[in-house]
């Protein structure tokens, strides 16, 4: 006879390793670190039946600090490994831990596959648009005219947006955020695990040593409640200091504009309400940039479908009861003939 | 119906035959071909075939670009190679001649379909006379018939329309050629109407179309050739079929799953020439618990396999030489990580693209050295289609045991032929069952067990042992990482004698033929064997002092290798390469190995073989 006991709840520093964290003082991956392991305590994960999986790069190194499973595999392939885990193993919770170059240079095609195939794992890309393990080179998400130790003109390549990739492969979980603004990193975190599928997490992380305060133009304190849209869905879309700025759909344009409310008699009612299944919206909102517009951050786009897995097991199950029953009657099946003896 | 099959007083009984179908790849000549490998499996022959198909689906019709082959060589002793030098040859059109006639012996027999014979055909083939006209085909007894007319009387009653009339003309051909060799009809009578079943007029006209053939051979003018028989050869008692090497070796692997009592078996392929087939066979085994996976590439599918692994499935990944060269740093994260995968490589034609469709044993470098790193990984090899059940197993057993990723070199021509083969009892095959490190008390990740060094395999889902595994150096004693120079020593030193230590758990390296002793040791590998052995056969026949002796385990070799090879004179190493093996064998036991290679993408044939041989006896 067994009993259940119930496990004991665990607190986020059950999370931790023993593990010196080696990177940067100052590095914004330490606030996210900090942020995932409040959330794993917060859903209540199980350390033995929760799975790291990393590529190459300063974000990949997250795995030896979370005392869960993990494994920090090679440069770009961290999808494609966590696929054929949860191709073995689908009822583990497998999160995934990537970068701008990781995911979105050398590992591009497999990010891209994981999203359209909606395997259900947990996306967390560091957006810091550099290359900092190998010591500075530009991104495909750094800006144009980036200058780095391989473009010391500046970068010519037209950057890429992590949140646009997602949405045109076909996720059907996006979400945006920032390393150091805790609590929504950590409510958005517990989004992403609550979605059943692909959820893709793109967080803004500052690189303190070769790319420090890209992001200033919308995370400052000075600018950022000008430049920060968080969205929710069924809530109208304004922001701002004084909560007067809102967003608006130019009339007869697929175009959004900033509104002053109260200007030229605009109202809450003229503003768009977040809609989380709509994808044309996720689209317009992930492609909007400061200073112009702010920074769409929250859940830009949420609308589940069954995951791989799902449909993947479904058809083992259904095939369990077809064809030849075992492995004497398989290599017996077609035309055979025998030898007397 | 058919009770008349060997009815023919006059038939001429033969020891062997070899017969080979060529048309174009629209002909149908593939299925032709293992239609009548079923017939002649049931007529209790042994037999050996060799499909040999253009790289393009539809290549143009009527080029010899477009030619699609298949060859039989079947008989009443044992069979072991596809055939030297064709007996018939099936030429259903002027391109087919023209590739295929320079294989035919002289006084072979030759069946051209006329009614292709036309200007346009002609020239499309690079004639600017037809052969069939012009005298140059005196030497070979031909049966100039219209295949095209024939089949459309035999097809008329069934109202097909006029492109799927012609399609059955390779059925027709079918049939006269069963008729010519005694074979018999219901196995291809039974599969045409199973395959047809939903559109009964084909399946009519097709099975009209394979009688009228037979039929025109039973009854009509066929005085200059007449029927021949092949008596049934001599076969141990037992459950006999024919086997395909990918068919053999996707079921090793799924034998191979159930004797390391692993309920999952997850395979990650990526579509390449000629290795596909092994992603299908296991496709359609899902009530035995295959995961199949179609990467988006090479990369993704070994490590798809490599995370499978890490949960505690069988992983497998399949592919061809420059897929492998793809998976390379995927395949060194297995071998750091030392999680069992099992990496089929069907060798193709390289380098680069290379001639996909054409098979070579040019891999074995890249197996055997091609990674970054000292990255050491076992590597065995298949040497028939029916062995390729055994060494499936074979590399499920190495990988799970000793924890690491094991290449299997099998080649194109291997997937792609057929042989006779006993099936055996799943209850007789070894165990060799897996058990998974549960104990917390003292883990870590690269606990190892003293005896094969393998180390623990820990699964995510079991309490107590999370761990952090990964590419880079771990520390021998705790698994963290370690950048410390004597653990790397330590690490690398350990790793490469876990593989080594494989030696002492494979069978000592046996002749396949001949004494263990001598003037010259013939030594090859893979799928070479059939003409080796026929050919050291001959030679020993004609009192020479000469032994076959064929490699399965090419790293680490059987630990009597060397020995062995020292007791002979000299040593002679033919291969479908440049020289590899050779290369190998001097570099690991230095011995004066010589090299004999052919890459013409066509396997060995024996008569080469015994030539060469013969030429290092005399010197």
């Amino acid at each position: 006879m067994t009993t259940t006991v119930a496990p004991q709840p665990l607190k986020p520093s059950d999370f931790e390793t023993d593990q010196e964290v080696r990177w940067c003082p100052g590095c914004g991956d330490y606030a996210i670190l900090k942020a995932v392991q409040k959330t794993l305590a917060d859903v209540g994960a199980r350390k033995e039946s929760t799975v790291f999986v990393s590529g190459i790069g300063c974000s990949s190194r997250f795995p030896y600090y979370v005392s869960t499973y993990g494994f920090h595999t090679i440069h770009g392939r961290a999808p494609a490994v966590a696929t054929g885990l949860k191709l073995a193993r689908p009822e583990l919770d497998v999160w995934l831990v990537t970068g701008d170059g990781d995911g979105l240079s050398i590992g591009g095609n497999h990010l891209l596959h994981v999203l359209r195939r909606n395997v259900d794992i947990k996306i967390l890309l560091f957006n810091n648009e550099i290359y900092g393990l190998t010591k500075g080179q530009f991104s495909p998400t750094s800006r144009v005219g980036t200058k780095s130790p391989s473009t010391p003109l500046g970068s010519v390549d037209a950057p890429l947006s992590p949140t646009l990739f997602a949405l045109g492969a076909g996720a059907r979980f996006v979400a945006r955020t920032i390393d150091t603004t805790q609590a929504h990193l950590v409510a958005i975190l517990k989004r992403a695990h609550a979605h059943r599928g692909a959820s893709f997490l793109e967080i803004f992380q500052n690189c303190v040593v070769y790319n420090d305060g890209v992001f200033d133009d919308f995370t400052d304190r000075s600018v950022a409640p000008d430049r920060q849209l968080l969205v929710e869905h069924g809530k109208p879309m304004i922001f701002g200091k004084d909560k007067n700025q809102g967003i608006r759909l130019k009339p007869n344009l697929l175009e959004l504009e900033v509104v002053t409310l109260d200007d030229d008699g605009v109202t809450e009612a003229d503003l768009l309400v977040h809609d989380e299944k709509n994808r044309t919206l996720a689209g317009l909102l992930g492609s909007l940039q400061p200073p112009t517009f702010p920074q769409v951050l929250g859940v830009l786009y949420c609308d589940p479908t069954p995951t791989y897995e799902d449909v993947v097991f479904g058809q083992i199950r259904a095939a369990a009861g077809t064809g030849p029953k075992d492995l004497n009657a398989l290599m017996r099946t077609g035309r055979t003939w025998t030898v007397a003896g | 119906m058919t009770t008349a099959t060997t009815a023919p007083t006059s038939r001429t009984p033969k020891d062997a035959v070899v017969i080979r179908f060529a048309g174009d790849s629209g002909d149908g000549m593939q299925i032709t071909g293992s239609e009548f490998t079923l017939e002649t499996a049931l007529a209790g022959n042994d037999l050996s075939t060799f499909p040999d198909f253009p790289a393009e689906i539809r290549a143009p019709a009527g080029t010899t670009f477009g030619v699609s082959a298949f060859q039989i060589h079947f008989g009443s002793k044992e069979v072991m190679t596809a055939g030297d030098e064709l007996d018939a040859l099936v030429a259903m059109n002027p391109a087919a001649l023209k590739v295929n006639l320079k294989d035919l012996r002289h006084g072979g027999i030759l069946v051209c379909d006329v009614a292709t014979f036309n200007a346009r055909n002609l020239t499309k083939a690079g004639y600017s006379v037809s052969p069939i006209d012009d005298g140059s085909l005196t030497d070979y007894r031909v049966l100039k018939l219209d295949v095209t007319k024939l089949n459309a009387e035999a097809v008329k009653p069934f109202g097909l329309g006029a492109k799927d009339a012609v399609r059955c003309r390779n059925m027709w051909t079918l049939g006269l050629m069963l008729w010519m060799f005694g074979r018999e009809r219901h196995a291809t009578i039974e599969w045409l109407q199973r395959k047809f079943a939903k559109k009964p007029a084909i399946a009519d006209a097709n099975v009209a179309a394979v009688n009228a053939g037979h039929a025109f051979g039973e009854t009509a003018e066929l005085s200059s050739i007449g029927g021949f028989s092949v008596a049934p050869a001599k076969a141990d008692p037992g459950t006999y079929r024919t086997v395909t090497g990918t068919e053999a070796l996707a079921w090793g692997i799924v034998a191979g799953a159930k004797a390391a009592q692993l309920e999952r078996v997850v395979m990650a392929s990526y579509p390449i020439t000629p290795s596909s087939p092994v992603l299908h066979t296991l496709a359609g085994l899902k009530q035995f618990g295959v995961v199949t996976f179609q990467a988006e590439d090479e990369i993704a599918a070994m490590c798809a396999a490599i995370g499978a692994a890490y949960g505690g499935a069988l992983a497998v990944t399949s592919s061809s030489g420059p897929g492998i060269a793809l998976k390379t740093e995927a395949i060194g994260l297995a071998a750091m990580t030392e999680l069992p995968v099992v990496v089929i490589n069907n060798q193709r034609g390289g380098p680069s693209t290379g001639l996909p469709t054409k098979t070579e044993q040019s891999d074995l470098y890249q197996a055997v050295y091609g990674r970054n790193g000292d990255t050491p990984l076992p590597v065995i090899s298949t040497s028939t289609p029916s062995d390729c059940f055994e060494v499936g197993m074979e590399a499920v057993r190495i990988a799970t045991k000793y924890m690491t990723p094991v290449m299997l070199l099998t080649d194109g021509y291997l997937a792609n032929a057929s042989e006779p083969w006993q099936i055996p009892d799943v209850a007789t095959l070894p165990k060799f069952p897996v058990r998974f490190h549960t104990d917390p008390t003292g883990f870590q990740p690269y606990l190892r067990d003293p005896k094969t060094l393998g180390r623990v395999w820990a699964v995510p889902g079991t309490p107590g042992l999370e761990h952090r595994i990964g590419g880079i150096e771990k520390d021998y004693d705790t698994g963290h990482i370690s950048y410390e120079p004597e653990n790397h020593q330590r690490m690398t030193d350990t790793r490469a004698a876990k593989i080594d230590g494989i030696a002492n758990d494979i069978p000592l390296q046996a002749v396949a033929l001949g004494e263990d002793r001598g003037k010259l040791a013939v030594v090859g590998w893979g799928s070479t064997y059939g003409p080796i052995h026929q050919a050291v056969r001959q030679l020993q026949a004609e009192g020479a002092s000469v032994s076959h002796i064929h490699i399965r385990y090419l790293k680490p070799f059987p630990r009597n290798l060397g020995d062995l090879l020292r007791r002979f004179d000299r040593i002679v190493v033919p291969e479908m390469n440049n020289g590899q093996l050779v290369t190998v064998l001097r570099a690991e036991f230095l011995v004066p190995a010589e090299k004999f290679s052919k890459v013409t993408g066509k396997p060995f044939k024996i008569v080469e073989l015994v030539e060469a041989i013969r030429a290092r006896l005399e010197k």
